[in-house]
């Protein structure tokens, strides 16, 4: 016989509502490894499952001043440097006509940096997941609202937790496996 | 779901967004349906006529590569015509959807779920037209590569001081933002259909492009973070690409186009053409698809105001150009305008007037603003007003320019004409493509806009 390895718990609720008070229930019993999965955000889940707020921001700041940098580099090289040539008497390092292509530049970097950090702090792309086997999950992303507990969390039993999933409204629950 | 409120302002109870009371699961049967189904008749006799018009754009590119691009009719001193016209008529149409998509977000416009995605792709297939005029009309294409500052044998690199590189960076800093923009917003979407894939094929492709998202909500606080960021950047992304295509004008020194109003002006009309080409596919699409629930007459009104709003601007532009050009006391300025309304070209300008400032002027009556004829006819009033106005201030401004003996009337070949056909062939080969194979509404996002996506019910403590 296989050992099968097991990743947690999947409990499904009835709306949108249900599911923000169960996860309230779970948070206060001190679950930490446990995620909601939703077709459409829901307003005050972030706070009601307890969780840090997004990092992205910083990540965005800093690909955006390394696109402007790079931009106030290449420019400056090549107009000062690279390329000498005086065209409609301007001067060589004419900063005010470099401002347009600064101001892509950073726009194209962090906006770079907007959608790679978010699949990096996502960790996606992710094209297996144990939960993809579940056939019952396969709503979450239509009109589906559901909750995993993972059993790495050190307060994860398999019968008291499902039993818990149960007591705040859970209206299945399932053992999902690696 | 209560009864329909039109028109009312009172934010307790403003206009529903969805109608005909659907629950989530619904939201996605229908959505999902055109992707689902077998493509309808219609959609396969429009795509025939698009891929006709793809192939028409592709001989009349390879003729120009060809012979050179003496093809068209540009001449001394008229060095830019139709390729120009083409170029910033498409990029114009391409605004609305990052408008919609990003301005209306950050003000809160929850009307904009449901015809953002459709704008946006839009905009893309709008922006692909557009650059295929700027690729081309450099005459030798193998070398267009000489437009981006690529290190190369001769060690020559683009001239930083020049508007036309600005407008390089811009324009492809646009199409790859908004497509990165777009995609992001598809995701949650292209997991849905691949979640409901009852076919191999579509398990497979919409699995890898939905890169494997399941809703969680660590994702989703990430994601909305990276959409809030992202609307944020286009923002000033948006206006800042229509002003460096007015610079391309207005930083040279032609009269008629050395004026510090173009790039504010620009921008209203590209927002204005924009609007007008949304309307017109919206139009279509909410019928064909049978999308009125969620395409409702709410959204086509809103939309005709902005049209009635920006087309207003845009003729308290055309009669700023006038009163500056007098003011000015230069009489260069002044000779430009005057032949601009009464020269040769008198016929373009006329067009103009009558389709940008007049036709849009009937939306101030709420019944024609809520006709579906009367707005389609207006829109592609408002379309042909928009090419007539880049063709009058191209053309017009250079046909008389600084010596006599050079002035010239400048007519295009067919070549150009066919050229412009077809690129119309392009964008609406995509378009139909998006129809089909993307779900043409937001999803998730029209799903949040919902009364049952609010997990605070009335009577619940917040």
């Amino acid at each position: 016989m296989t050992t099968v390895k097991l990743y947690g718990l999947l409990a499904e609720y009835k709306d949108p509502s249900a599911l923000i008070h169960a996860v309230e229930k779970l948070r206060d019993a001190g679950y930490k490894n446990f995620e909601t999965y939703s077709p459409f955000p829901i307003h005050g889940m972030d706070s009601a499952m307890g969780i840090k707020d997004s990092v992205l921001g910083w990540i965005v700041v800093a690909c955006g001043a390394t696109g402007l940098a790079s931009a106030i580099a290449l420019q400056t090289w090549v107009s000062v440097s690279a390329y000498r040539v005086v065209t409609s008497g301007k001067l060589l390092f004419s900063f005010q006509a470099f401002v347009p292509v600064c101001f892509e530049l950073m726009v194209l970097f962090a906006g770079f940096g907007a959608v790679f950090g978010m699949f990096a702090l996502n960790g996606l792309p992710k094209l297996y997941h144990p939960l993809f086997k579940n056939h019952r999950f396969r709503t979450a992303t239509s009109h589906g609202f559901f909750v995993t507990v993972e059993s790495s969390d050190s307060r994860f039993s398999l019968e008291g937790t499902a039993r818990f999933l149960q007591e705040i409204g859970g209206l299945s629950v399932e053992v999902v496996e690696e | 779901m209560s009864e329909l409120v039109v028109g009312n302002d009172d934010p307790s109870k403003r206009t529903p967004l969805v109608l005909g009371g659907h629950d989530f699961k619904s939201v996605s049967d229908i959505i999902c349906r055109p992707v689902e189904a077998k493509a309808p008749q219609w959609w396969m006799i429009a795509f025939g006529v698009s891929v006709s018009g793809l192939c028409l754009l592709i001989a009349m590119l390879s003729k120009l590569v060809w012979s050179g691009i003496g093809v068209w009719g540009l001449n001394n001193p008229v060095m830019w015509g139709w390729d120009l016209v083409g170029f910033v008529f498409w990029v114009g149409i391409g605004h609305a959807g990052t408008l919609i998509s990003a301005i209306l977000f950050l003000f809160r416009q929850k009307w904009r779920t449901s015809i953002n995605r459709f704008a946006e792709a839009m905009t893309i297939f709008a922006v692909m037209s557009a650059g295929i005029y700027i690729v081309f009309h450099v005459g030798r294409v193998w070398v267009a590569y000489y437009l981006f500052p690529i290190p190369n044998s001769m060690g020559i690199w683009p001239n930083f001081r020049s508007p036309l590189v600005w407008d390089v960076f811009a324009v492809s800093t646009y199409f790859t933002i908004s497509l990165l923009f777009w995609f992001v917003g598809l995701i949650p979407d292209l997991a849905t259909i691949r979640d409901r894939a009852t076919t191999k094929t579509r398990k497979i492709w919409y699995g890898i492009f939905s890169v494997g998202w399941r809703g969680a909500n660590r994702h989703w606080m990430n994601y909305e973070r990276a959409y809030l960021i992202l609307a944020a950047l286009s923002t000033p992304l948006v206006l800042s690409v229509h002003s460096i295509v007015s610079f391309d004008f207005a930083v040279s020194q032609v009269p008629g186009w050395h004026t510090t109003i173009f790039p504010p002006y620009f921008v209203a009309g590209a927002i204005f053409s924009g609007f007008a080409m949304v309307v017109t596919l919206m139009v279509a699409a909410r019928e064909l698809f049978n999308m009125k629930d969620f395409m409702t007459m709410h959204h086509l009104e809103t939309m005709n105001k902005i049209i009635l709003a920006t087309g207003t601007m845009v003729g308290y532009a055309y009669g700023m150009e006038f009163f500056m050009a007098w003011f000015s006391g230069n009489t260069f300025e002044q000779y430009a305008f005057i032949n601009r309304a009464f020269g040769p070209y008198y016929w373009a300008y006329w067009t103009m007037v009558s389709c940008n400032v007049i036709s849009p002027q009937l939306f101030w009556f709420k019944k024609i603003r809520r006709s579906i004829p009367m707005m389609f006819i207006i829109s592609i009033f408002v379309n042909i007003g928009m090419w007539f106005e880049r063709f009058v201030i191209t053309v017009t401004s250079l046909h008389r320019d600084f010596l006599p003996s050079s002035w010239f009337y400048y007519s295009p070949t067919w070549v150009e004409v066919c050229q412009f056909i077809g690129s119309f062939g392009l964008f609406l080969t995509f378009f139909l493509l998006f129809l089909k194979f993307l779900p043409i509404i937001a999803i998730s996002e029209v799903k949040g806009v919902m009364p049952a996506a609010n997990p605070h019910q009335p009577g619940e403590e917040h």
